[in-house]
């Protein structure tokens, strides 16, 4: 048995699983970092449109403070977030911009003088102040009260994940890439480390620590249409959940973007509205100022998806081969502005749809893009139920988003979580409890399980259930059941369908969300459908991965429909009260 | 009519001591817009359970796809067959380690050349977080974005000769990472450090100047001028005149 010990280990290496090392690091602990993928390949790397900071420097930013934006974070949320990690949260934020600007990311700044822009499709002249010159800048985004996402083009995810990630590899943290967990090490109390699968050699390994952090991301892979990477498959908060301990919540807060590309489900960001995009319908009408008089395209996401649908509903939308969809129309924008601050979305556009939205509208329809739900933790990020367990970043649910999350607000999340959180994992380990006691016994228990549960699978061998059938069915009943409008009648529809998926089943309870008892220990486990190199034993090994990443997803969506089945009359299925 | 696309893909799993390197083929119908990220999961699905390829964010942007696509390095996700002819053939990346099939280890080359180059900004002290940030031309923050923009997908290295002789070659990553912090006044590294760094044959006087890596770069990375102007300030360092 293979043992890595190490102070502090972090599952996931994107935005919030880097922020966290270094910021562990930086307390004079040992981290490493596990990653299915290297980690500058994580779906941080994504991020277009930019990140929420109050730094108020623009024009348009000019009065903004902490308590605007904790206020539009509030309401954005539907009131359903956590007032106290909001508050936390908006007083980090301007600090994170600051943090990651001297760590490289080359944020577009103020320029002093006229400024021509977009606002609610009319060309205006913003006179920047001589004094703002060079401070970073902000474009609006929807929900906000001020011009307060900062950017880089829209490719601000990959120059915060890059300058996180060398900072990084300058202070020396091992990233352990291709390497996934494949469970939870627990004594029913604490948490001591995962068993890990090498996804180039196929061999268990047993990791140890004292703290371990999750930092896997987002679940939007169970449905079969998502502008999310194809890695995010809700495993971390599935390793979570099968500890029997730690608990999820708010599963069913899916959130839906308006503007993902039709039928690839590529993302096009929220940047494009924000610098002035209008939706238009079949007619070319522009049709959200028929809805949302005030904010127009820029009211919170939730509610433009809503009226996004409602509209295609009555028979506006563009018909195709792929169902319907709206358009958006960046073309008033002008070239310029699109090649330097909108360069992705045209790349996308170019390389996925064969059109140039400099001069022609881009098929778009409301696509599913994040999950405000995950791991329950407390706002120290800490599992209230299983000690030693953190998580942060979108596979958490410290609720910072409530209902609905405003753009922007993710990344600037990802990389406030690490920092604080980081600074309660060092409390947490310089105490009583955080000290490593663990019988490796009980590591060896856990290894063995889940060798066993593959050998398992690999002697039932490709016989049987084509695992990618079972994959494309759930796919296609949370797409068409458990979508942007749910019903009672589909969401039952939903949970028998997806009972009825032939795959190791999982029964849960129907009354209690908060306690769920473990799924069968002795069944086994998820995976993610990461194209994997086959591992050394057996051509059956994508089999298994796949069964894995079935069984998985399923158990994530049967949980997600069984609390959704018990909050029909949350906001989500009720239009939008304002 | 829609077409039925050929694929000759590289298999070969050095992992598995019974594989061989072979080409296998592979037959299906093209479909509209579809992608070879489309393709290759159609024919693991269906055909060959245990292909293997990395893909990622599936909308080039992550760097994870790059393969070699007729005999062109290129990222397979935002390829459409329409592009190509009837017949496709498909094989690693050379210049990485082998993980299997199309997958190869670029992380791991990455975070080697990152170390070799300390590719992060040096600061001359810890970021004062609490002060307002430092101000920078608007202009200079758009041409360091200009260079930060690599996603480190190695189609460079692979288009590379050097690259291919001299595993610790810098290739045009390595070197645009370079001009990249050059730019950025916040890294207080001059051209005498990045004399130590990048001043020999595994740095820019390694290159060969024929400009594969500029033709091939999916993000149009400005190299051809990049790598121009860091020979010449190494170069202008090395006679002592920086
Ligand atoms: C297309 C797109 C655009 C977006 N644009 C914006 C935006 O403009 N502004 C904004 O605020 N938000 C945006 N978001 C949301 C935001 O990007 C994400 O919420 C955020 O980046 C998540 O970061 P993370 O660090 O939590 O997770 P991720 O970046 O998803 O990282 C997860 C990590 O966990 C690893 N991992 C997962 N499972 C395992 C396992 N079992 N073992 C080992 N490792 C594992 C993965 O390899 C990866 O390294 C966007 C999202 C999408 C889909
Ligand atoms: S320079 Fe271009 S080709 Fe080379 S790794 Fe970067 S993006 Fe890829
Ligand atoms: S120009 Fe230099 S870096 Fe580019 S391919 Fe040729 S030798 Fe390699
Ligand atoms: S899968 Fe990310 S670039 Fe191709």
């Amino acid at each position: 048995m293979k043992a890595i010990y190490t102070d502090v280990l972090i599952i996931g290496g994107g935005l919030a699983g880097m922020r966290t090392a270094i910021g562990v690091r930086r307390r004079g602990l040992e981290t490493l970092v596990l990653s299915l993928v290297p980690a500058k390949r994580s779906h941080s790397v994504a991020a277009q449109g930019g990140m929420q900071a109050s730094l108020g420097n623009c024009l348009r930013g000019s009065g903004d403070d902490e308590d605007v934006h904790f206020q539009d974070t509030v309401r954005g949320s539907d009131w359903g977030c956590d007032q106290r990690v909001a508050r936390m949260f908006t007083h980090m934020a301007p600090k994170a911009v600051r943090e990651l600007a001297a760590w490289g990311v080359p944020w577009n700044r103020v320029a002093a003088g006229e400024q021509e822009a977009i606002i609610n499709g009319q060309r205006v002249v913003l006179q920047e102040h001589a004094s703002a010159h060079g401070l970073i800048t902000a474009r609006d985004f929807g929900g906000t009260r001020k011009w307060r996402t900062c950017y880089t083009s829209d490719g601000t995810g990959h120059s915060m994940l890059y300058s996180v990630s060398d900072r990084a590899i300058a202070e020396s943290i091992p990233v352990h890439e291709r390497r996934e967990a494949m469970s939870l090490i627990h004594d029913g109390a604490r948490c001591h480390g995962a068993v890990v699968r090498d996804l180039i050699t196929g061999e268990l390994l047993i990791y140890l620590a004292r703290a371990t952090v999750m930092a896997t991301g987002g679940y939007g892979r169970i449905y079969g249409i998502s502008t999310n990477a194809i890695i995010n498959e809700g495993i971390g908060q599935a390793l979570a959940l099968e500890t029997g301990v730690a608990r999820l919540a708010n599963l069913e807060a899916v959130q839906f973007h308006p503007t993902a590309i039709v039928p690839a489900g590529i993302l096009v960001t929220e940047g494009c509205r924000g610098d002035g995009g209008l939706l238009r319908d079949r007619d070319g009408h522009r049709f959200m100022p028929d809805y949302e008089p005030e904010k127009k395209e820029l009211a919170s996401r939730d509610v433009v998806s809503r009226r996004m649908a409602e509209h295609m509903r009555a028979g506006n939308g563009v018909e195709s081969p792929y169902g319907d969809h709206l358009w958006l129309d960046i073309t008033a924008l002008g070239a310029a502005h699109i090649e330097k601050k909108l360069r992705e979305v045209k790349d996308i556009c170019h390389y996925f749809l064969g059109i140039d939205p400099v001069r022609e509208w881009i098929p778009v329809r409301p696509t599913q893009h994040y999950s405000m739900g995950g791991i329950r933790t407390d706002h120290q990020g800490q599992s209230p139920w299983l000690g030693g367990l953190f998580a942060c970043g979108e596979v958490a649910c410290w609720d910072m988003h409530g209902f609905n999350r405003l753009g922007g607000n993710s990344v600037a999340e990802t990389v406030v979580s690490g920092m604080l959180i980081s600074e309660y994992v060092a409390d947490f380990c310089a105490g009583r409890e955080g000290e490593l006691n663990l019988s490796s016994e009980l590591a060896g228990d856990f290894l063995e399980r889940e060798q066993r549960h593959l050998d398992t699978l690999q002697s039932s061998g490709p016989r049987g259930e084509n695992a990618m059938e079972i994959r494309r069915e759930m796919e296609r009943i949370m797409t068409g059941k458990v979508g942007l409008f749910r019903t009672g009648e589909r969401l039952q529809e939903a949970v028998k369908g997806l009972e009825a998926l032939p795959c190791p089943r999982v029964s849960l309870p129907r009354e209690r969300f908060w306690d769920i008892p473990v799924p069968k220990i002795d069944s086994p486990t998820r995976q993610p459908l990461l194209p994997r190199p086959s591992c050394a034993h057996h051509d059956s090994v994508p089999h298994i991965a796949a069964k894995l990443l079935v069984r998985n997803s399923v158990m994530m969506t049967t949980m997600t429909l069984r609390r959704v089945g018990c909050a029909i009359c949350m906001p989500y299925v009720t239009p939008y009260r304002s | 009519m829609s077409r039925r696309l050929t694929f000759d893909i590289f298999r070969y799993n050095p992992n598995d001591p019974k594989s061989r390197p072979r080409t296998e083929r592979f037959t299906l119908d093209e479909t509209e817009g579809m992608t070879l990220f489309i393709a290759l999961n159609q024919i693991r699905d269906e055909q060959a359970p245990s292909l293997a390829f990395d893909f990622v964010c599936r909308a080039g942007v992550c760097g994870s796809c790059g393969m070699l696509i007729n005999g062109r390095p290129g990222l397979a996700c935002r390829t459409l067959t329409a592009a190509l002819p009837d017949t496709i053939t498909l094989m690693p990346l050379p210049a990485f380690e082998l993980i299997a099939d199309l997958s190869v280890n670029t992380g791991k080359w990455m975070r080697g050349m990152s170390e070799r180059l300390e590719t992060w900004v040096h600061l001359e002290q810890a970021p004062e977080i609490d002060a307002l940030e430092l101000a920078m031309e608007p202009e200079q923050a758009e041409a360091i974005y200009e260079l930060d923009r690599c996603i480190e997908c190695g189609c460079c290295i692979s288009a590379c000769a050097t690259a291919r002789m001299h595993p610790e070659f810098a290739g045009a990553v390595g070197l645009n990472k370079i001009a990249r912090f050059r730019a950025d006044p916040r890294d207080r590294r001059a051209d005498p450090d990045y004399y130590q760094l990048v001043g020999d044959d595994q740095g820019v006087f390694g290159c060969m100047g024929l400009l594969g890596c500029h033709d091939l770069c999916p993000k149009k990375l400005p190299l051809q001028t990049q790598i121009a102007h860091l020979r010449r300030g190494m170069l202008k360092s090395a006679l002592g005149k920086s």
